[in-house]
């Protein structure tokens, strides 16, 4: 689901001076510039620097487990969906993001870290992932406001990155964002269906907009002032576009979609400014994006006892998977 | 890529590609739902009742299944067990909504609307999840019972049905195989596996017989329907082949009372109603 901004990640700024380099890798440094410079695609086999190395798998790796811990407070509406067809839609969608978890652990796995590696950094706290799904998914409104919006926000991070600098990330984010799209649609129906339902619904409607507008615009980072890394994930050509480029973008976008929603957006400063050509938005409350980040949110420790549960539970699964899998090799073998 | 900044499209047209999403492995897109809601065909009275029957089996089962999306033992089983609910909800609507010309009630009418005793919906379908092995032999039988039934369904006298059948025929095809080679995985697997998928046959085995119970309305429904007596001998050879390769055995226990077809449901169904319509329910005539 998102791309969000999600965390420092070291660039080569903070990395220990290399020591001696041998020629091999003065000829791949080469040969990497040129590509960057190119703007051309780096490849799995290609040369690469560490840190770029480091930080992509830590990019892809953070979005993958954002996909997965993500599905959760969707699938939290699944089992109560209000129509057959709504419940079709939601699984569908539910289950694209499954999906996109997996497009992106193989991506990740191209860099060299296998998926049970990066699976097991989730299980133990060690990774992060987008901080938007840590906010509860209270009623079935929040369904609409987290396609909309989420999704929504998930779009303009990630369109850019179909044109990132390593081949199977960008790859990658091409098959997502196709899906994302369908995501966002149906997110801005429930909305415009509840927004002309029922008084109640319309208030439900209202409601999930309320909460889920400031962490959506969260999704895409602190401001540029305060996002110290971007700079090298820019030269790198992995990052397009600055935290508050893409949220101008976005926020430009749902403003004219709140109004065919007949819905308000919970923003009293909100208004464009015609002179620099910027949308003005409210502060928003940083503190609070610290906090849900370092696991202060509402749902941090449901959200990865959730995750535990089910990866323990399905152990025996795994096992018995494995122990076929091997008597079937020996079965041939033996043949 | 369509997704930049362009606004949603703004109109309510069916989201006939919910079902097309790039994760979909199983086969079939022809006959949606929403297609069979805007037919004129309507079924005789019997022919109706036999759809509700067929109609809530696998809503009852999608809705079970359904839970378990983020909770799987790997991704690739949060998607195909997706997938199957998925498909099963397809089936669902498509026999509601039939059913619903004569009744005069939409899908969602049928499934938000009806009580504990108006679903007609055998016994096995409403059973728990349990561990993922009793998850899987529920639908190991579910899909042997499914497959057999749309088979000889394809030739239905009444075509809405034989259509329905027909597409559902391909998907439970695929269900088949999933429950199979995971029988087959979970049986002769690692010591605690086998033992954990015996125990989950055993689970879901006093349910089986109510699958092949006959009533009079099969004899009202002529050739529109399928005698399930006449699909037990087959059955019986399908599902002794799969148990024998997972090297388990075939339970030998004594059969539950059943009842589902008349409205008379263990106890979780009641659970599960009430979990599935609160919301529905909380906003009469609303649309959504
Ligand atoms: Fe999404
Ligand atoms: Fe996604």
């Amino acid at each position: 689901m998102a791309a969000a901004k999600l965390q420092p990640v070291p660039t080569a700024g903070n990395e220990a001076p290399a020591p001696e380099r041998s020629a091999e890798d003065i000829a791949g440094q080469a040969y990497f510039d040129r590509i960057i410079a190119e703007d051309s695609r780096i490849e799995p086999k290609d040369w690469m620097p560490a840190a770029y190395r480091k930080t992509l798998v830590r990019q892809i790796s953070q979005h993958a487990h954002s996909e997965i811990i993500g599905m959760q407070p969707e699938a939290n509406w699944i089992t109560r969906a209000p129509s057959l067809k709504r419940k079709a839609i939601l699984m569908a969608k539910v289950q694209d993001e499954a999906g996109h978890g997996l497009y992106l652990y193989s991506a990740a796995e191209t860099l060299g870290t296998p998926r049970d590696v990066l699976n097991q950094q989730l299980l133990d706290g060690k990774a992060k992932y987008s901080s938007i799904f840590n906010y509860p998914a209270r009623s079935w409104a929040d369904m609409g406001a987290i396609g909309w919006l989420v999704d929504g926000a998930a779009i303009a991070n990630q369109v850019p990155l179909c044109r990132a600098s390593y081949g199977p990330y960008g790859r990658a984010m091409v098959r997502i964002c196709k899906e994302e799209s369908f995501h966002q649609r149906q997110g801005f129906e429930i909305l415009l269906e509840l927004s002309h339902g029922t008084p109640e619904q319309k208030q439900m409607a209202q409601d999930a907009v309320d909460r889920f507008y400031a962490p959506a615009l969260m999704m895409f980072g602190p401001p540029d002032d305060d996002s110290p890394n971007s700079k090298q994930s820019m030269a790198w050509n992995i990052k397009r576009f600055s935290n508050d480029e893409l949220r101008q973008r976005f926020v430009g976008m749902i403003v004219e979609q709140a109004k065919v929603l007949g819905l308000t957006l919970p923003d009293p400063e909100l208004r464009f400014d015609e002179e620099t050509g910027q949308w003005i938005h409210m502060e928003l409350d940083w503190q609070e994006f610290k906090d849900v980040i370092a696991g202060r949110g509402p749902c941090n420790a449901q959200r990865m006892a959730r995750r535990r549960e089910a990866h323990e539970d399905g152990t025996w699964v795994r096992e018995a998977a494995r122990a076929y899998a091997e008597k079937q090799l020996k079965k041939v073998g033996a043949a | 890529m369509t997704a930049t900044h362009a606004s949603p499209d703004h109109s309510l047209d069916s989201f006939g590609d919910a079902a097309a999403s790039a994760t979909r492995v199983t086969p079939g897109n022809a006959l949606r739902p929403e297609d069979i809601a805007v037919r004129p065909d309507k079924p005789s009275d019997d022919v109706a009742e036999y759809a509700l029957r067929l109609g809530d089996d696998s809503l009852i089962l999608a809705q079970r299944l359904s839970h378990w999306i983020s909770r799987g033992p790997e991704l690739e089983e949060d998607i195909a067990l997706g997938n199957i609910a998925l498909d099963l909800l397809g089936h669902a609507r498509s026999f509601l909504i039939y059913a619903g010309h004569t009744l005069g009630r939409s899908e969602d009418d049928l499934a938000y609307w009806r009580e504990e005793e108006e679903f007609r919906s055998a016994w096995l379908f409403e059973q728990p999840n349990g561990d993922f092995g009793v998850t899987i032999a529920r639908q190991l039988i579910v899909s042997i019972y499914q497959h057999l039934l749309y088979s000889r369904l394809v030739n239905s006298s009444d075509t809405m049905i034989a259509a329905i059948s027909a597409k559902a025929l391909k998907e439970v095809d695929y269900h088949r195989d999933h429950a199979t080679q995971w029988t087959l995985r979970l049986g002769d697997g690692t010591e605690e596996s086998h033992e954990r998928m015996q125990a989950a046959l055993e689970f879901v085995w006093p349910y089986v017989d109510e699958l092949f119970d006959e009533d009079a309305l099969f004899e009202r429904l002529g050739d529109a329907g399928v005698r399930p007596s006449t699909l037990r001998e087959q059955f019986d050879a399908e599902i002794a082949a799969v148990i024998d390769e997972a090297t388990l055995s075939l339970p030998a226990l004594p059969r539950a009372m059943g009842g589902g077809r008349r409205g008379l449901h263990t106890e979780h169904l009641g659970y599960l109603l009430a979990e599935m319509q609160v919301l529905a329910r909380k906003h009469p005539g609303a649309t959504w």
